[in-house]
């Protein structure tokens, strides 16, 4: 069997160096087409419209009026009357017209009549005695979770959990299928324990979580030398791709629906589109060549991209685009949950951790959403945990890059530094003195926490909180740890060697800037001894092999493996063609520098196109799968550890805060391309700086609405925000020998709270919540003087 | 964060309905009475003091010069320079991203000064010469700016980078000598969501040194 491992980068052509990203040229010229770029014959566009209401019942719709505008092909209802709306911006109704301006106006005079029902858009702390425990899903809770598009898994979890309280018949579990729910959601339905209705639990705002309970925390508490307290938090933030979500959907026959959509998922997207289309999967084409951004919010086909290939098919089949526009954008595409806590550390005084306490808190939208993962990365022996989850009417949550980790070090990373002051500690030494409990990359992180030390100049710069004020301008220095899985995720990759020399590879993945076309065609051209211009590479598209979503970091090891596995196997293959006319064996032959030589005597040598000129008359095209346990070894891994550092100036007059230094240390395992792996950690960190100090979804309680969707109050970091940025990939021993593992995630998570804790180290007092805004900022110092002079 | 109480709304149980002013319905409100404009001609009539041409509200034809290519098109007048150039023409290099002027996604060069595409009426667009991201190359030849992106990797999913690029090449034409502090503030109307403004200062210092 041949050997699919990875070269050792010292000894690769390509794997491990810096090569720019392939799809550069055609970015930075404007050629690069997004599907935002598709314009179809006869395209027609879509505007939907949507509800004003944070929470309100739909009583009639009267599209009469729109109509009858000249140039109006298509309405649909979106939401019948009698459905609830769940969020400000759901989509009612939606028309297409021949332009845009004519679907705008005919939007404009569809009249909707709405019954507002309460509503609740905060998720700040519940009050005492205000959550429920869960119950049993009651009709119309369940009602309620389809017309909010509760995700099927977290549906599916609910219902096993907890039961319903009413008798699922066929006529009724069909009238939910008529709305949209999935047979896997029915089909649990009708698996599902009944209960007696409670009357309490599922329709509450805050919904309490089983309290969990580690070790024996009540004793940790009562022996802890000192305990230090502290209110912790991250906000609800948007994704704000710059490429809004959408598509364009057309029919080219009445059974076939092609769609241009931007999407994280490829692959994945004509299974979802198949049952509410009505026809198979195989019957709809997707294609995207590129995606202007995604952070986890495009994987699904939504109900905006539902509802264009409906337009399409009552339109003739004409193509219609529905791209959302930037209000939409920001209030219905996708936020990431908040999450809150108070939070209690015990520890020796050395600084050994001993106990947490937290009650937690937040939201992800109508779906309440989970308890963050705390403590994060410290095992902490003993711990209690409370968490309630906040049903509001903010809209839907969608995974945002590295789901719940960034609140979670937030959170956590907060406490310790907090201890660590109680303790008059560097925060470096105490994250040092807890390492054994951080898992299987306690070795990593010392190891990076180092690196990142001597990065930053922390021993030099780091004084005692508030110690390092000169003027108005106080300076500070924070630290995070972070972790993350990043396993590859399956991936088909065909590779074709055709017989003029020519190679192409096909793959239903795509590159959602992370430099996925740059990874594989390094990976084939390292593989097969040519030049990358030499591979032709064909993604984003369903007629190719199926590739993995790009979420979780899923996407290098995945598509770096199965391309590998393809073009061992095509090398080999072509050996054997090519073998008796070098007259050696197959197993003597290599493929070096454009060429396939005999490894004892390169002088022997085909150039690459001879070589492929013995294939024949029919190309040679293998496919390579990741995982495949019977070509191994196994090319992935799963498991990094990596280190934020943040050097910030806060002006003690203004309360505004500039980051003035970041360095960020990260592994991932073996590093396919060091220059786009180190831009992931560079744009990691520019995210970062973006949720520590600017970006909130901001809802406005009087309206029920987000009072900020648009570019000039949803606060992006801009040029000027940008300091020094360090980055450091771990390589080498102990790195490259792991295989492939995914980046995307983890440098993000850090950087917010490494920014946290150098504001405290900075100003000597805590600002409990994201983003560090500077109102927050003087009012935390307002609060510490008052309790200063309160104190003395 | 908001107040932390559910929101009772007094209006709950009252049915209200929906409405909005459509443009055209504003137009007759305000007195400019769309009827009375001739649909083809163009009106001249006085707005604070000074007289302001009337087109449309239909179709007009519309005579835009984009790289140097002289186009005519039918189009209302309230469309947009951004959507005649993406949907009209098919040049898409400019990106429709905020919708109103703040991000700089849409930057195209009009009388050598950099415009926001979305923020131009194509009918104001008349007669000035248009440049865009398309027409930086020299044949295979990428232009200085774009090869200082490639080089460092000041591109991630690539969707603000025409934009950046265009404002870039507007400020270093009206600025030869610019130093890095004022390309910095010259291209601190585009906004990027991956973060590539790392890798965009170094393409400024690229430049700059080139530049010197």
């Amino acid at each position: 069997m041949p050997d699919y491992g990875w070269p050792n980068p010292q000894q690769s052509s390509l794997i491990g160096k810096r090569v720019s990203r392939v799809d550069s040229p055609v970015k930075v010229s404007g050629r690069a087409k997004y599907s935002y770029d598709y314009h179809g014959a006869n395209q027609l566009f879509g505007k939907v419209v949507r509800s004003p209401y944070a929470k309100a019942k739909v009583i009639s719709i009267d599209t009469s009026a729109a109509e009858k505008i000249p140039g109006v092909q298509a309405i649909e209802i979106i939401q019948k009357p009698n459905t609830t709306v769940q969020w400000a911006g759901d989509e009612i109704v939606a028309v297409a017209a021949v332009d845009e301006s004519t679907a705008e106006d005919a939007a404009r005079l569809i009249k909707i009549q709405y019954q507002p029902m309460a509503y609740l858009v905060s998720d700040a702390e519940p009050p005492a005695g205000a959550a429920e425990a869960a119950g049993p899903m009651s009709e119309d809770d369940v009602w309620d979770a389809v017309d909010n598009q509760m995700p099927d898994a977290a549906f599916i979890q609910y219902v096993q959990e907890h039961g319903i309280s009413f008798h699922p018949t066929e006529d009724l579990l069909k009238e939910f299928k008529g709305d949209d729910a999935s047979d896997a959601v029915l089909d649990a339905l009708r698996k599902a324990q009944y209960h007696a209705p409670t009357g309490q639990g599922s329709h509450s705002y805050y919904q309490k979580a089983a309290a969990q309970t580690v070790g024996d925390p009540d004793k940790a508490f009562a022996e802890a030398e000192v305990i230090s307290e502290g209110l912790y938090g991250a906000q609800v933030i948007t994704h704000c791709c710059l490429e809004s979500h959408g598509s364009t959907s057309e029919w080219p026959d009445k059974d076939h629906l092609f769609t241009h959509i931007s999407t994280q998922n490829v692959s994945g997207i004509a299974a979802q589109m198949a049952e509410p289309m009505g026809v198979p999967a195989a019957n709809i084409r997707v294609h995207q060549d590129h995606i202007g951004g995604g952070f986890g919010s495009k994987f699904a086909a939504d109900r905006w991209d539902i509802t264009a290939a409906r337009l399409s098919k009552k339109a003739g089949g004409k193509p219609v685009r529905i791209m959302l526009e930037r209000d939409a954008e920001l209030e219905v595409a996708g936020a990431r949950p908040s999450a809150y806590a108070r939070v209690k550390v015990a520890a020796k005084k050395d600084g050994t951790l001993t106990g947490w306490q937290s009650q937690s808190w937040g939201t992800g939208g109508p779906g309440g959403g989970g308890a963050p993962p705390i403590p994060y990365v410290f095992s902490i022996p003993n711990q209690k945990k409370e968490h309630t989850a906040i049903r509001n009417n903010i809209g839907p949550a969608r995974a945002w890059r590295a789901p719940s980790h960034p609140q979670a070090a937030t959170i956590t990373m907060g406490a310790l530094d907090d201890l660590a002051a109680k303790l008059n500690m560097d925060p470096l030494d105490l994250w040092l003195k807890n390492l054994e409990i951080t898992g299987p990359r306690k070795d990593t992180y010392r190891e990076e926490l180092a690196i990142g030390a001597d990065l930053m100049g922390w021993k030099d710069k780091w004084r005692p909180r508030g110690q390092n004020i000169s003027g108005n301008l106080a300076r500070g220095l924070g630290l995070s740890l972070h972790t993350w899985g990043g396993r590859g995720h399956n991936s088909d990759c065909d590779l074709t060697i055709h017989p003029d020399g020519s190679v192409d590879i096909k793959m239903g993945t795509q590159d959602i800037g992370t430099g996925t076309r740059t990874t594989i065609v390094m990976v084939a051209a390292d593989t097969l001894g040519l030049p990358i211009d030499a591979i032709n590479l064909y993604i984003g598209d369903s007629m190719y092999p199926p590739s993995g979503g790009s979420g979780g970091s899923t996407t290098p090891g995945g598509v770096s493996s199965s391309t590998r596995r393809a073009a061992v196997d095509a090398r080999e293959a072509l050996f054997e063609k090519v073998a008796p006319s070098l007259n050696a064996q197959p197993a003597d032959l290599e493929s070096v520098n454009g060429s396939v030589r005999v490894k004892s005597d390169p002088s022997r040598s085909l150039s690459w196109k001879q070589a492929c000129s013995k294939l024949g008359a029919v190309p040679l095209t293998v496919r390579g799968k990741n995982p495949d346990k019977s070509r191994p070894p196994d090319l992935t891994n799963s498991g990094v550890g990596g280190v934020g550092m943040a050097d910030v100036e806060v002006d003690l007059e203004t309360g505004i805060v500039k980051v003035k230094k970041m360095v960020a240390v990260q592994d991932c395992g073996l590093i396919i391309d060091v220059k786009t792996a180190e831009s992931s950690c560079y744009g990691a960190m520019t995210m970062g700086i973006s949720y520590a100090l600017y970006e909130e979804k901001v809802m406005d309680q009087n309206t029920g609405r987000m009072l900020n969707p648009n570019m000039e109050f949803y606060r992006l970091a801009g040029l000027n925000d940008i300091p020094e940025l360090v980055v450091h990939m771990m390589t080498g021993k102990g790195y490259d020998e792991r295989g492939v593992i995914g980046l995307g995630e983890p440098p993000v998570i850090s950087p917010g709270a490494a920014i946290s804790n150098a504001v405290a180290n900075a100003i000597g007092v805590r600002v409990s919540f994201l983003p560090i805004t500077p109102d927050k900022v003087l009012a935390a110092l307002e609060q510490k003087n008052a309790s200063g002079k309160a104190g003395a | 964060m908001p107040d932390d109480s559910p929101h009772d709304d007094p209006a709950q149980d009252e049915i209200q309905e929906s409405s909005g002013v459509s443009r055209r319905d504003f137009l007759k409100i305000s007195g400019i009475s769309a009827a009375a404009v001739p649909m083809l001609a163009t009106k001249v009539v006085l707005a604070g003091g000074a007289p302001v041409k009337v087109y449309g509200p239909g179709k007009v034809p519309v005579e835009l010069t984009i790289n140097g290519q002289k186009h005519t098109l039918q189009l209302e007048p309230r469309v947009i320079l951004l959507d005649a150039l993406r949907d009209q023409l098919e040049i898409t290099g400019a990106k429709r991203v905020c919708d109103r002027g703040e991000c700089g996604a849409c930057t195209v060069i009009m009388n050598g000064k950099a415009v926001y595409a979305c923020s131009v009426l194509a009918i104001e667009a008349q007669g000035k010469p248009i440049t865009t991201v398309e027409s930086l190359m020299q044949g295979d030849n990428l232009h200085p700016i774009q090869q200082a992106f490639v080089d460092n990797d000041a591109s991630q999913c690539g969707f603000c980078t025409p934009g950046f690029v265009v404002a870039f090449k507007a400020f270093l034409d009206q600025h030869p000598n610019a130093t890095p502090e004022e390309l910095q503030r010259g291209l601190s109307g585009n906004f990027c969501r991956c973060g590539t403004y790392h890798g965009i200062q170094l393409a400024i210092a690229q430049m700059t040194q080139k530049g010197a």
